[in-house]
């Protein structure tokens, strides 16, 4: 069993485009578990789907005015995500503004698809394909390493207010009055979620990077109810998800890895509902009863 | 020659005679098209049912799942071009199908904590969309037929696609005046709904799969990506403007069908996507709409702030 793991492992780390995939998932997914663990708690999933959109119009737009397209996705996703906290109460946007604004949003990135496709010849329609379903697979070393790099400095920044923002999250008011500068980190939130999406737009896709936010935390809400632990639960599951897609579609090159991703995380998503609440006993334990209480006293004072 | 070709190449048909300004014989100039007729008649079915069911959907804070229903018609049309049925099928099957997986969790609980519908909603959404993705890679008709499903070309809808857009419609509208009253009730105040003995769960099953078949009929026009503005700007925009619910509803279908039919008459004179245009028209209706507000508001703040404080209470 172990020598035909090591030899499987060979096979495809032998590759050069395997290895991009592997780091540039890997890290994408840490900081879509991260973040989606909040994006969840917060019932703010429909931000990151939108910010999902808006990734795809900041990188047409760029190729269309003949920009390095990576620079208008994190412009565009940066920007909106601090200005649909600004313009919500208390750093939570409406989701009905959300939801005009990304309409149009992405009507406008079909409109500069097609001035891209008109304006230079040798542009094909089909550039946008990439960013709207991702392309794992043809992430060069340089992409890889910068994906990671910025994945990585997304991870600290959300691990680094992650106490203060799980009170902001669990009891708004509670947190305000103790002062905890609720609306200002509801900004920095979804400006951090914000990178994150043009990250993961590159590697999954920006229709898809919803599920590698959604699915993995979903998993972790119903798997348990400590914060910490699921905080993890939701990055590993995330990573197992984007390792499995990966592999899968490695050995079927039929299917395209944003969809094994997709399916991989919708399964474990799948395995949480038929193990509703199971698994709780077996995290606190392992996790350590004093652990849980440590972080009940720390949300508490 | 599959659909997505012919989608592609209908999209991209120019008029022969340019915009006039003569609005008559622009419109004659139109209409003397049979695609650009049945471009008229599909986008205003589907513009009035949209809009009324977008109005529900924003009194219930479900755009979430609306836009989930809406790209869930992404993999019904891939999918029903690769095993090679009718595409409508495709769309209705699949949005459906959505609505009731969606309807499978339970309705966000009031105040904060952990929100079991969106995260369903969300991994509903991304696998739909996945889906759609394989179904167009396992098709080999690669190159250029994404966009058409995504963005929209209504330039391509049969007679026969216009009657049962309208008989869909027809029955969506029916089953909505049926539930009318009590999800109304329910979408307003859910909590003293269901304590009044209003089935608040099966309503809101119901009210999905409303949501799914409006979504599927509009995506036909506008593209499973901007469908979505078919179904909440106009609601959006009329809400906006005023709380009466009938005035609201009425004014969501104008501004549907106004959107609706200046978009297919923008795409016509130009090579943009219709999705794009009608988008356009309804967000710059909807930020009028906001705008016309914010002034009411600070019209009417001095004549308020002039009374005494304690006058009030």
């Amino acid at each position: 069993m172990m020598a035909h793991e090591t030899v499987l492992a060979t096979g495809f780390l032998a590759e050069p485009f395997m290895r991009h995939a592997l780091l540039a998932g890997t890290a994408t997914a840490l900081a879509a578990g991260l973040a989606g663990y909040f994006l969840v708690l917060r019932s703010q999933v429909f931000s990151s789907d939108a910010l999902g959109h808006v990734a795809y119009t900041g990188a047409l737009g760029a190729l269309a005015f003949g920009f390095d397209p990576r620079l208008g996705l994190i412009i565009a996703t940066v920007a909106t995500g601090a200005a649909m906290a600004g313009l919500g109460t208390r750093g939570r946007p409406d989701d009905v503004a959300i939801g005009s604004a990304f309409a149009w949003i992405l009507g406008l990135g079909s409109f500069f698809l097609t001035l891209y496709t008109t304006r230079h010849s040798g542009g094909d329609s089909t550039a946008n394909v990439s960013y709207l379903f991702g392309s794992i697979f043809g992430i060069s070393a340089s992409q890889a390493q910068l994906v990671a790099v910025i994945a990585a400095g997304s991870c600290i920044a959300i691990l680094a207010m992650a106490r203060p923002l799980l009170f902001a999250s669990l009891d708004e008011a509670v947190a305000a009055a103790r002062g905890v500068p609720v609306r200002l980190l509801g900004m920095g939130f979804l400006a951090i979620v914000g990178v994150v999406c043009a990250e993961a737009a590159q590697t999954v896709g920006a229709l898809l990077l919803l599920g590698l936010i959604a699915a993995p935390a979903g998993a972790a809400h119903r798997l348990t109810d400590r914060p910490f632990v699921a905080l993890a639960l939701s990055a590993a599951i995330a990573v197992a998800a984007v390792w499995a897609g990966l592999l899968f579609s490695y050995y079927l090159p039929t299917i395209p890895p944003s969809f094994s991703i997709m399916s991989a995380a919708t399964l474990a998503y799948l395995a949480s509902l038929a193990a509703p609440r199971v698994a709780d006993h077996a995290l606190a334990s392992w996790a350590g009863a004093r652990k849980g209480a440590h972080i009940d006293a720390g949300l508490a004072d | 020659m599959n659909s997505f070709t012919v989608l592609a190449s209908a999209a991209s048909s120019s008029p022969d005679a340019p915009w006039s300004w003569n609005l008559a014989a622009d419109l004659h100039d139109m209409l003397s098209y049979p695609f650009m007729v049945n471009a008229f008649r599909a986008g205003s079915i589907v513009a009035v049912v949209a809009g009324i069911v977008g109005w529900f959907m924003v009194l219930r804070k479900q755009a979430f799942a609306g836009h989930t229903l809406a790209v869930s018609a992404f993999p019904g049309a891939t999918g029903a071009t690769l095993i090679g049925i009718n595409p409508m099928f495709g769309y209705f099957s699949f949005s459906l199908a959505a609505a009731l997986a969606i309807a499978a969790a339970a309705r966000p609980r009031r105040g904060g904590g952990f929100n079991e519908e969106s995260a369903v909603v969300g991994v509903v959404q991304a696998f739909a969309l996945a889906c759609g993705f394989l179904f167009v890679s396992l098709y080999n008709g690669f190159s250029t037929s994404i966009n058409a499903p995504l963005f929209g070309s209504s330039f391509a809808i049969t007679n026969t696609q216009v009657i049962t857009l309208g008989g869909v419609g027809l029955a969506t509208l029916l089953v909505l005046t049926a539930i009318g009253r009590p999800l109304l009730f329910s979408s307003v105040d859910a909590d003293v709904a269901i304590a009044r003995g209003v089935p608040g769960r099966g309503l809101n099953v119901v009210f999905l799969l409303v949501l799914g078949a409006a979504a599927a009929e509009a995506s036909q026009i506008a593209g499973a990506l901007l469908v979505f503005s078919m179904l909440v700007m106009p609601a959006a925009t009329a809400q906006r403007l005023t709380s009466k619910p009938a005035l609201s509803m009425a004014l969501t279908v104008v501004f549907g069908l106004l959107a609706t039919w200046g978009g297919i008459a923008l795409a016509y004179y130009q090579l943009y996507p219709l999705g794009f245009c009608i988008s356009s028209f309804s967000f710059g209706g909807y930020l009028l709409a906001n705008l016309a507000t914010a002034t009411r508001l600070r019209q009417r703040r001095p004549m308020v702030s002039a009374k005494p404080v304690g006058a009030v209470a």
